[in-house]
């Protein structure tokens, strides 16, 4: 009887929190649906989506550019000392470009827009919904799905893609910039090496990646901003609860995208 | 105009409202008293549709809510939240004009403005806040916007949830005098929830007192010192013995 009272008290608390698990997936699915079908319903609010686009993407782009640069720098060092290993110090321009475009480009943009942008929707709307500002909204007739988390979301899934087109530019250029400098690298070879190995497919699968990571960047800060309650406490939980979905959620989706563009 | 035929509701199997009758007439300014957690909050969202009821109906000039459609009744309804709830993001103007920008027959921003302002002069403010943020703005006057926010479309029901809590005792006779003032000069019905005797006092024809999540007892501002109901006479005593219990 007491082995069974203490296994039950082992499993008891990580049957509770898997069934829970299960039950805040279902919500975020069906949150994602309501979210999808009022795409296709106007009104749409535009002044929301520019201003979405400037406070989310423009205001990104130190963030992920400086992201970028550093990562591309390292990463030029890294592939030389290990290409060096067996005399192939000269990939270093492709798997510079190749690693940026394909995987470290959305990953880290991703994850430092995951960081700077979930947290503050999810601040955002978490104060909005326990000072009554959500309540308020749905009085004046304003649905809070299309005021609030379309052009968020809209913005993060279209300023993502932008972001880490530059951040790519960036990277491939930092790597650049070491490979001159510090690796003897000839300049102009170093850029045609890029360019001739680069395919378009690199590109546009990073591209993608990086806008559904934007989606679900905007979609974690929404739900969990509009689902807080509790006072400043449960809106600091919010903003935990969508950073940490946000990221773990991207490199979930990273892994299966890269399966699908393998 | 406003009939409330038998709402309940519980959370988590914890009755809050058992059975709530409610009838406000057209015109009519409607107090509604009762202690902390007693559900006044819970049915003001109810009637406003932004809390599910576990059974009853709202009725608006004799037709069903779930008839006339939600959008149908908000436009003919404006709401003072306890806190002001103005948008943090928009200013003073864009605050009391959200619905005219918005909603049906849409107006511009020129247009909007020049509302704005008159509202805003209605409540007592100077035009001179018109680009000022909530932020900026202290409790009283947040009130006073949000105010101007509820009327700021002409409507034909208002709410008023706390309006006093947080002011100091002049501001909230301030607030008093003008939800008074407004409701009479626009004809409006109005429902306030109040801990405040002296402002249900101040704004209210009537007055329904809830406890146990039933009206316990409703009748005229003038009679609530003639009545002898014992939940009534403890709550306006504010004392601490009598049928009420402090459970918690
Ligand atoms: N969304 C909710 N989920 C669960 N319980 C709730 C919810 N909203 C209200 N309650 C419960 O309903 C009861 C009544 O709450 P309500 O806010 O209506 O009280 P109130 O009469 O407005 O009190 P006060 O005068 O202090 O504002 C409380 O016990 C509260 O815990
Ligand atoms: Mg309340």
């Amino acid at each position: 009887m007491t082995t069974y009272k203490a296994i039950s008290s082992v499993l008891r608390p990580v049957g509770r929190s898997t069934l829970d698990l299960f039950q805040v997936i279902g919500k975020i699915f069906l949150f994602v649906v309501e979210t999808l079908s009022h795409f296709l319903r106007p009104p749409y609010y535009w002044k929301e989506l520019t201003s979405s686009i400037f406070n989310i993407g423009y205001l990104s782009l130190p963030v992920v550019g400086l992201t970028a640069l550093f990562t591309g720098g390292a990463l030029a060092l890294q592939i030389y000392s290990g290409g060096a290993r067996f005399n192939a110090e000269s990939v270093v321009p492709s798997i510079v470009a190749i690693g940026m475009v394909r995987e470290l480009g959305p990953v880290l943009g991703g994850l430092m827009v995951a960081g700077r942008v979930a947290s503050s929707i999810a601040a955002e709307l978490g104060t909005m919904k326990v000072t009554e500002q959500i309540d308020a909204l749905k009085t004046l007739s304003t649905h809070p799905i299309k005021y609030l988390t379309i052009p968020r979301v809209l913005a993060t899934t279209i300023s993502l893609p932008i972001l880490v087109a530059i951040g790519d530019i960036i990277g491939i250029l930092g790597g650049y910039l070491v490979a001159i400098n510090r690796l003897d690298f000839n300049g102009s070879v170093y850029l045609t090496n890029t360019i001739n190995f680069l395919e378009i497919g690199d590109i546009t699968s990073g591209l993608i990646k990086a806008s559904v990571f934007g989606f679900i960047v905007a979609i974690m800060g929404c739900y969990h901003g509009q689902n807080s309650n509790g006072g400043a406490q449960g809106v600091g939980k919010a903003t935990i609860n969508a950073v940490v979905s946000s990221s773990v959620l991207i490199l979930t989706a990273n892994y299966l995208l890269t399966e699908l563009f393998f | 105009m406003i009939s409330i035929k038998n709402i309940k509701k519980s959370f988590n199997q914890v009755n809050v409202l058992n059975g709530i009758n409610l009838d406000v007439a057209k015109g009519e300014s409607m107090v509604v008293i009762g202690g902390s957690g007693t559900g006044k909050s819970v049915l003001l969202k109810v009637i406003l549709g932004l809390i599910q009821p576990d059974s009853g109906e709202i009725f608006l000039e004799d037709q069903s809510l779930s008839h006339i459609g939600r959008e149908q009744f908000l436009a003919r309804f404006g709401m003072l939240f306890q806190g002001g709830a103005l948008f943090d993001s928009l200013n003073v103007w864009q605050n009391i004009s959200f619905r005219l920008v918005r909603g049906n027959g849409r107006i511009n921003a020129k247009e909007a403005r020049e509302i704005a302002e008159q509202k805003l002069q209605r409540v007592g403010l100077k035009p001179d806040i018109l680009e000022l943020f909530p932020s900026e703005l202290s409790g009283g006057m947040q009130k006073r916007v949000g105010l101007a926010r509820a009327i700021a479309s002409n409507p034909e029901i208002i709410f008023f949830d706390e309006p006093t809590t947080g002011l100091d005792p002049i501001m909230a006779g301030v607030i008093n005098e003008l939800i008074r003032e407004i409701v009479v000069e626009m004809g409006v019905t109005a429902i306030t929830i109040t801990h405040d005797m002296a402002s249900a006092r101040a704004i209210g024809d009537k007055v329904a007192m809830i406890h146990n999540g039933i009206v316990q007892w409703t009748g005229r501002i003038t009679d609530l010192e003639k009545s002898n109901d014992p939940y009534l006479i403890q709550f306006l005593k504010g004392s601490s013995s009598g049928p009420i219990k402090l459970t918690s």
